[in-house]
């Protein structure tokens, strides 16, 4: 039984919205002519890949449903289309730490054996490896043989995939030195997935965590919490930004005085402190309703679009300022003032000359807010303010390993895969916002 | 000039009460005293006996606006609004949610984040101009890509790892400095190095790109050319035209956060147990002390306006274009 939770819903919505403009904008070249400069780029189309790379986990992660079979322990379990696939590395759990790859345990155990005798050693772990009679001597050639099964599995996919888009390219057009980097970056996402898709079932390929959760399942859960942050915040900022900032302009005199007192007042506020009242606040909020909310993926899912909605709240200022003074610049137009006196009605002249013009301004800001909004996940779950402690985040791996460093013998490897896979989405995210910045901004050509 | 001083003053007051409304409708009317005192004795199994005499104790029993029991001038003086709110313009941010005196803990705790902030700033406002500047003077060699792809990567890690990485490199494997802590007087500079060190290194990224940007923006004006034209050497086109004219920007943005810097940094203070106003701040969150996260949101608000006031004030001294009407 399929369940729509309220940020699958508006996910799906964002990334329906640019299908739904594709057709208004076909046939218009100056909005296409960008998008060319772009895809010219070699960084720009790898890091293309990569994000709809994390797309795809993030949408496979939005896919929520009831199973049929519970399996008794909780009746409202709600899984996702990807828990399904990772559901080796799910239910794998073991008692504390271990290492990325081992058949051990990461720290000693009194174990008693079959004889009643007690010895202090690493015992066994319970999946980990646990294929292997001998895993000092096993282990390393069973990883090899595996990685290069993985290797040669999905290097033929990825043949496969090479020889569809070389069927799709038209003949007579010389192939784009960026599509080479596109389709190398592509070749390699296949061979690690390939790779970690082949060991996953039967090693922790990034090790478990205290309480013996697999790291890789819980990096990848965290797509979609960092996705939607950088994503779902845009759904509060865009209105706000874009109705206030061009009315602002437009209108001018005091509506514009209004909007104008109402930003630099949010503005001065410092960020994280309005931040941090308005989810002090919505957690007492969110006491009072503590009974009205059944499962703990539903209370989860609301203080995720919450903290989205406050960040939205909190951001608009610096793109409304943008638009106004966009706006302002616009409304003196030559073909602006023509429209007016030929008797253009008012909203039509928002909607055709004013609005199309801002649609620059918009996307750059959206993609260069991206990845610090994503950044900014982790540091508000440091400070305890971000997203529930029960949603699976980078910024609550981050958090609850923070100690980690400061044991002996060290363990790095729940940290490591948090920034590891941050630092990947949130670079992807920065160089394709550079390359749009560059192709949009017309002060840059 | 006095007179443009004194305008600009005069429209900090009305954002400054916007600011005031705005938390008191915040923190007292979205969320009631009610809901406060649930969130402090916890959710369930709380007496309204319990609730009420918390409430009493910090003074959140009172009417918001009106007190009609009261006589007199008490009826608007004996209210939540006139007793907390206006109070922060007074300068009396009252008491704590655990009774403690709030002015006292500012005034103690203001040192260790300026003995934090201020070095990091000027340090990295040299450190990152002059990184800047060097990629300009290299603009059109390899070192131009190579330099500005580490600033991407620079931008692209969380300001988590560069503390925690650091701490675990300076602290514990080199063992070069303490991992944190803090000490009163010059003994406070073997805590500091390692946090304003990362400070620089985590700003870097953007703050290079941002003084390139400015530095670009000059280096294709008229009077650059005529500089070259007159056979200056190119250092001396860039660190005195180019660095003088773009340091008008520069200073803008800096003047901005000159005040804030009281206010310390949430992040770097909690991580290396500097106890200044950012930890203090963050503890506040973490015990959910609504009092002191509400006179902190207005200091900082406070702080930033006048930090746009000093701005517009260094503006009209640098910048012989700005004329005052």
């Amino acid at each position: 039984m399929p369940v729509i939770l309220w940020t699958d819903a508006l996910f799906l919505l964002v990334l329906l919205g640019p299908a739904l403009l594709l057709p208004a904008i076909r046939n218009r070249e100056p909005f296409i002519r960008p998008w060319r400069s772009v895809l010219a780029s070699g960084t720009a189309r790898a890091s293309l890949v990569i994000l709809s790379a994390f797309v795809l986990i993030g949408l496979a992660d939005s896919i929520h449903y009831r199973p049929a079979d519970a399996g008794g322990t909780d009746p409202d379990e709600i899984i996702s289309l990807l828990d399904r696939w990772l559901d080796g590395p799910r239910h794998h759990s073991e008692k504390t730490y271990s290492e990325p790859l081992a058949a051990y345990a990461h720290t000693r155990e009194a174990v008693t054996d079959a004889a009643g005798a007690t010895a202090w050693l690493y015992p066994r772990l319970q999946y980990g490896g646990r294929h292997l009679h001998d895993p000092e001597r096993e282990r390393w050639p069973d990883i090899r043989q595996r990685v290069g099964w993985g290797l040669l599995k999905a290097s033929l996919l990825a043949g496969l995939l090479w020889a569809i888009t070389q069927k799709l390219h038209r003949r007579n057009k010389p192939e784009r030195p960026s599509a080479a980097a596109a389709r190398i970056t592509l070749l390699l996402l296949c061979l690690l997935t390939g790779v970690v898709a082949e060991l996953a079932n039967d090693y922790h390929v990034l090790g478990t965590d205290k309480v013996g959760e697999d790291v890789l399942y819980q990096s990848l859960k965290s797509v979609r919490t960092g996705l939607l942050m950088g994503i779902l915040t845009t759904v509060a900022t865009l209105p706000l930004a874009l109705g206030l900032g061009v009315m602002a302009g437009y209108f001018r005199g005091w509506v514009d005085d209004v909007i104008q007192y109402v930003y630099t007042t949010l503005n001065a506020i410092p960020g994280v402190l309005l931040i941090a009242a308005a989810m002090l606040i919505m957690q007492a909020w969110m006491g009072r309703y503590d009974a009205s909310l059944t499962s703990l993926a539903v209370r989860a899912d609301l203080r995720l679009l919450a903290l989205c909605l406050i960040l939205g709240l909190t951001n608009w200022t610096g793109l409304c300022r943008l638009l106004r003074a966009e706006t302002l610049k616009l409304r003196e137009m030559d073909y602006v003032q023509a429209a007016r006196i030929l008797g253009v009605s008012t909203p039509r002249i928002l909607l055709r000359h004013i609005l199309p013009n801002l649609f620059h301004l918009v996307l750059i800001s959206l993609a260069l807010d991206f990845s610090s909004l994503v950044l900014a996940e982790a540091v508000l779950s440091y400070v305890n303010i971000g997203v529930d402690p029960a949603t699976y985040s980078w910024g609550n791996m981050i958090n609850s390993a923070r100690l980690e460093m400061a044991r002996e013998p060290v363990v790095w490897w729940s940290l490591a895969a948090a920034f590891v896979f941050m630092f990947s989405l949130v670079l992807a995210a920065n160089l394709f916002a550079d390359a749009v910045r560059d192709a949009f901004d017309p002060r840059r050509n | 000039m006095l007179h443009y001083i004194l305008r600009r003053i005069l429209y900090a007051i009305p954002l400054l009460v916007g600011i005031n409304l705005l938390t008191f409708v915040l923190f007292f009317v979205v969320n009631t005293p009610d809901d406060m005192a649930r969130m402090h004795l916890g959710q369930k199994h709380v007496t309204a006996e319990a609730l009420a005499k918390w409430k009493h104790e910090r003074g959140y029993d009172l009417p918001l606006f009106l007190n009609q029991q009261a006589p007199g001038i008490d009826r608007l003086t004996q209210t939540i609004f006139h007793q907390k709110s206006v109070g922060l313009f007074l300068l009396n941010p009252g008491r704590s949610d655990d009774g403690r005196d709030i002015a006292a803990d500012i005034g103690q705790r203001m040192g260790p984040s300026l003995a934090l902030a201020v070095p990091a700033l000027l340090l990295g406002l040299w450190l990152h101009i002059s990184l800047a500047l060097m990629l300009v003077f290299f603009r059109l060699t390899f070192l131009e890509p190579a330099g500005l792809a580490a600033c991407v990567i620079l931008m692209s890690i969380s300001s988590l790892f560069y503390i925690i990485t650091g701490q675990f490199v300076g602290g514990r494997l080199l063992q070069l400095v303490p991992i944190s802590g803090y000490d009163d007087g010059l003994a406070a500079f073997r805590f500091l190095l390692l946090p304003v060190v990362i400070s620089l290194i985590s700003g870097a990224g953007s703050g290079i790109r941002w003084y390139r940007t400015l530095f670009l923006e000059e280096i294709g004006a008229d009077y650059v050319r005529t500089a070259r034209a007159k056979g200056l050497p190119e250092t001396v086109v860039l660190f005195r035209h180019v660095l003088g004219n773009a340091l008008i920007p520069i200073l803008t943005g800096v003047v901005v956060v000159l005040p804030l810097l009281f206010t310390g940094s949430l992040l770097t203070e909690s991580f290396f147990a500097i106890p200044g106003l950012g930890s203090y701040t963050l503890d506040a969150i973490n015990q959910q002390d609504f009092a002191i996260v509400r006179v902190m949101v207005f200091l900082g608000s406070a702080l930033y306006i006048l930090g746009l006031l000093l701005t517009d004030i260094s503006y009209t001294l640098v910048d012989p274009r700005v004329r005052l009407n």
